[in-house]
């Protein structure tokens, strides 16, 4: 019974990333790639993770091994690193790009370009 | 003082974490206990300037944890969710209208802003690309643009999210 359930979220994630990696070869610059490939991914991600968790609790419940709640714990600690670093991350390489001058392509309005072009 | 004490204290529950199933005392084998305390102290020693900046320990607070938690269960979830369901639509018809806009937070403290800062990255379809240091402002890269939100010159930043008050919850949290 939970093992189906860990199962499903393991799919829906696998779903998620898939799309996500599609999303960076259709996207048209570097702004809407970066939300395909890093929010998308780490969506699909958390759900992989909780099918891990989902799966170590069902075992932990039916056979008491300890090394299920390792499992589980090392996987939620793994689960807050990822969000906090990929939010870091995607922010820190957003901002270098436009800093370096890579413009949001196709954009129907830019505020930052018109501050930096007052300065 | 209190902040060296805090940072070990800190050090010493992630360990716990790490190791936790290893024996009989409670969860712990004895000689993890011996060796993580020895590695909070030193950890603590080391590390506590940076990992306590300012002498206010407004966040060593368990209740502000757990409400933490609780936010990064429920509301942030949900917000992702939903936010990944339209991006995932996005991908598959391509019909993007992309632009920065300029969001006012209204955070008081540098915590909150980092907090709403990953809390707005974290959404798909949001990302926030630098930072107003005076101010305060986020500028803000959407994905699709909502045509009431092209002219105005600053948008709050309740107008980002859908279902929940998420600047709400991180005053809550962090100020």
């Amino acid at each position: 019974m939970i093992t189906t359930a860990a199962l499903i979220c393991i799919v829906i994630g696998v779903i998620f990333n898939a799309l996500g990696a599609i999303g960076i070869l259709r996207f048209p610059d570097v702004y809407t790639r970066l939300h395909a490939e890093t929010k998308m991914t780490t969506f699909g991600t958390i759900f992989v993770s909780l099918g891990v968790i989902l799966y170590a609790a069902g075992m932990l419940t039916g056979t008491g091994d300890a090394q299920y709640l390792t499992l589980g714990i090392h996987t939620a600690i793994a689960v807050i690193a990822l969000a906090f670093t990929n939010a870091t991350g995607s922010h820190a390489i957003a901002r270098a790009a436009h800093r370096s001058g890579v413009k949001p392509d196709p954009a129907v309005v830019d505020r930052l370009s018109e501050v930096k072009r007052r300065d | 003082m209190i902040r060296l004490l805090a940072t070990m204290v800190a050090a010493f529950v992630a360990y716990l974490l790490l190791t936790a199933g290893s024996g009989d005392i409670l969860l712990w084998s004895g000689p993890e206990l011996v060796a993580g305390a020895i590695i909070a102290i030193i950890v603590g020693i080391t590390s506590y300037r940076i990992f306590c900046r300012s002498e206010n320990l407004r966040m060593a607070n368990p209740l502000r944890i757990l409400l933490l938690l609780v936010y990064a269960a429920i509301p942030l979830l949900i917000e992702m969710a939903r936010a990944n369901i339209d991006v995932a639509i996005r991908v598959i018809t391509g019909r993007v209208h992309p632009g920065i806009i300029r969001v006012r937070t209204g955070m008081k403290t540098d915590l909150g802003l980092l907090l709403l800062a990953n809390s707005i990255t974290l959404t798909p379809g949001t990302l926030s690309v630098d930072v107003d240091e005076e101010s305060r402002d986020l500028y803000v890269h959407l994905i699709n643009v909502p045509e009431a939100l092209r002219t105005e010159k600053s948008v709050d930043s309740r107008e980002l999210f859908t279902f929940f008050n998420i600047p709400g919850w991180i005053r809550r949290i962090a100020e």
